[in-house]
């Protein structure tokens, strides 16, 4: 079983004092995270007694529970029956998501790395927008601040190491890149990711009816458009920036 | 609706309850009292839902008047406190009266104390929760100006004091291995057990820092993980090897590798020092773990059939000169709650 397995994977582990954490790979990789987002799939459908949540990281799934209601030992022990049930890394994404364009300005004072990183990527900038602007990208996770997703994986062009330097503040809905990844931010930030991208997206809303915009596992596209046109998206559609969004159909 | 007006306060205060538990999927960590502990011994005091929302004011308190008559207690670091300047006993519940003035001076051990009032504080709820948290933008630091109204108050109990766990000078905390202790070797995991620690300068509700003299605690491959789940209580070591121990308003992932877990029921302790107080961490089985952590989910229900009633006046107490009224008092340049971010 498990053909594709990570040798030595997946691994089920104690976090604490009340959680566990099933883990599928030791570094990023496309299947290991979609086995993540099936056996969080499978995890909540199951909705066992005591689990009190369940989330997402790259490669690895947490399960926060009250170990009066479920020990240790019975949850592991159902943890390992479920891993085993079925070949994680070759089962297809969970349904219910999302595929969004996302109206995006590449370079300009907007975005002022967009240069750099192409160089290190050693693309012009017009290649590199096209690049960018044309990868469909997956919410890998959510995290480090609220409703703010890792997205990718991007080609292996755009392997970039984190800025030793940070940038002292980035606007929120700035698209960043580093290690094949984008991060969108949800608030403006320090970083040390380049800025390659603005848009127009508000991720978080807390008193919103739907606070958070993104699921792990939806899937994005920034479009390039223009400077002039960016603003005035932004300027017409203050919540979302001109991003539209369909159901991806199983 | 009663409630107080803030006159003066230190410049991080903010309302906070338990917090948001189960939307770490979107990022947003649990956050809530540095110390849930006094939020309990707040409820108790008042005979109240220990879910009701608290001021919880970092090294410095305040200076409040009352909008209309309502019932306070005030707990965690004690804190000098008078009413209209007669001496209030910390750890205790008063009933004031409109126009009342309430002075609660600077800590005089431990960080963060509280303001309680009866029915709680009545700020709106976002995302399922009164909690401030301010990087993720959800409510606001109290300031000076503000009015903190208190909720409908269907309780009457005052006069109540309980005796407290003194967790706000440091000591031992117990640690139990999580999924990434395996990265450090079993020399360094030791080595970490017998380390005379004392709280950094660097500390806030997402961390707090520990220094030693010992050299650095790194695990095995170091710079190559993957960002995973953070649980409060978490001890993370940073690029050298510098321990933190992460509190509940700690970011929800992380990719510096954590040693193990401080027990959520020695946590307040962490949150509490003193830059300065002395800490060693203790590892204890997972079992011994759950155990003391029951037995003190059991003492937090006792904690309201645990007050009894306070002599509220220090005229009728023979004995007064061996209360603790003024002692316990701290180097007054310590830095209660510190400058630095935790990265």
């Amino acid at each position: 079983m498990n053909s594709q397995a990570v040798s030595g994977f997946p691994t089920i582990r104690t976090v604490g004092l009340t959680g566990m954490i099933v883990t599928f790979a030791d570094a990023l990789d496309e299947a290991s995270n979609r086995a993540t987002l099936s056996f969080r799939q499978r995890l909540e459908e199951l909705d066992w007694a005591g689990v009190l949540e369940t989330s997402t990281s790259l490669a690895s799934v947490y399960i926060r529970f009250d170990p009066h209601d479920l020990d240790h030992a019975r949850l592991a022990a159902r943890l390992k029956e479920q891993v085993e049930a079925r070949d994680w890394y070759r089962e297809p994404l969970p349904p219910g998501r999302r595929f969004w364009r996302v109206p995006t300005v590449y370079g300009t004072d907007l975005a002022p790395q967009l240069p750099e990183a192409a160089d290190a990527a050693g693309l012009t900038e017009a290649q590199a927008i096209e690049c960018l602007g044309s990868s469909r990208v997956r919410v890998l996770t959510i995290g480090f601040a609220p409703g703010q997703p890792y997205l990718g994986q991007l080609g292996p062009e755009w392997d970039l190491p984190r800025q030793t330097e940070l940038t002292p503040m980035v606007p929120r809905g700035a698209l960043v890149l580093a290690i094949r990844q984008f991060v969108l931010f949800s608030s403006s930030t320090p970083t040390g990711w380049r800025h390659v991208g603005q848009t127009g997206f508000m991720l978080f809303r807390p008193e919103a009816e739907t606070p958070f915009a993104l699921r792990a596992g939806d899937e994005l596209q920034f479009e390039p458009v223009s400077r002039t046109d960016f603003l005035k998206l932004r300027e017409d559609d203050a919540i979302m920036g001109g991003a539209t969004c369909e159901e991806i159909s199983a | 609706m009663s409630g107080v007006k803030v006159l003066k306060i230190g410049p991080a205060a903010s309302v906070q309850d338990l917090g948001r538990p189960g939307l770490l999927d979107q990022g947003v960590p649990r956050g809530g009292a540095a110390d849930p502990l006094a939020l309990a011994e707040g409820a108790a005091l008042l005979q109240q839902d220990p879910g009701f929302a608290a001021l919880e004011m970092a090294g410095m308190g305040g200076s409040f008047e009352a909008t209309g008559a309502l019932r306070i207690a005030l707990t965690g670091a004690p804190m000098s406190a008078t009413l209209d300047g007669a001496a209030l006993i910390w750890n205790a519940s008063y009933r004031i009266e409109a126009g009342q003035r309430l002075e609660i001076g600077p800590a005089r051990r431990g960080v963060y104390g509280y303001l309680h009032l009866g029915g709680g504080i009545d700020v709106p709820s976002v995302l399922g929760a009164r909690a401030t948290h301010l990087a993720a933008g959800l409510g606001k630091a109290t300031v000076a100006g503000d009015v903190l109204v208190a909720g409908q108050d269907s309780g009457a109990e005052t006069g109540l004091t309980l005796p407290v766990q003194d967790r706000f000078q440091g000591g031992d905390v117990r640690i139990v291995e999580s999924f990434q202790s395996e990265l450090f070797s079993p020399d360094v995991r030791a080595r970490f057990a017998e380390t005379a620690f004392r709280r950094g300068t660097r500390a806030n509700r997402m961390g707090v820092e520990m220094l030693s003299d010992s050299e650095g605690f790194a695990a095995d491959g170091q710079l190559n993980i993957l960002s995973e789940i953070i649980v409060p209580g978490d001890v993370q070591m940073t690029g050298d090897g510098k321990p933190f121990v992460l509190l509940r308003e700690a970011q929800t992932t992380g990719g510096y590798p954590r040693i193990g877990t401080v027990l959520p029921c020695d946590l307040p302790k962490v949150a509490q020092a003193q830059a300065g107080a002395p800490f060693r961490f203790r590892w204890v089985s997972l079992e011994d773990g759950l155990r003391l952590q029951a037995k003190h989910e059991k003492d937090l229900r006792a904690l309201p059939g645990a007050c009894r009633p306070l002599l509220r006046d220090p005229g009728a107490i023979q004995d007064l000169l061996s209360y603790q009224l003024i002692s316990g008092a701290v180097s007054a340049t310590a830095d209660p709650f510190g400058t630095g971010e935790v990265k």
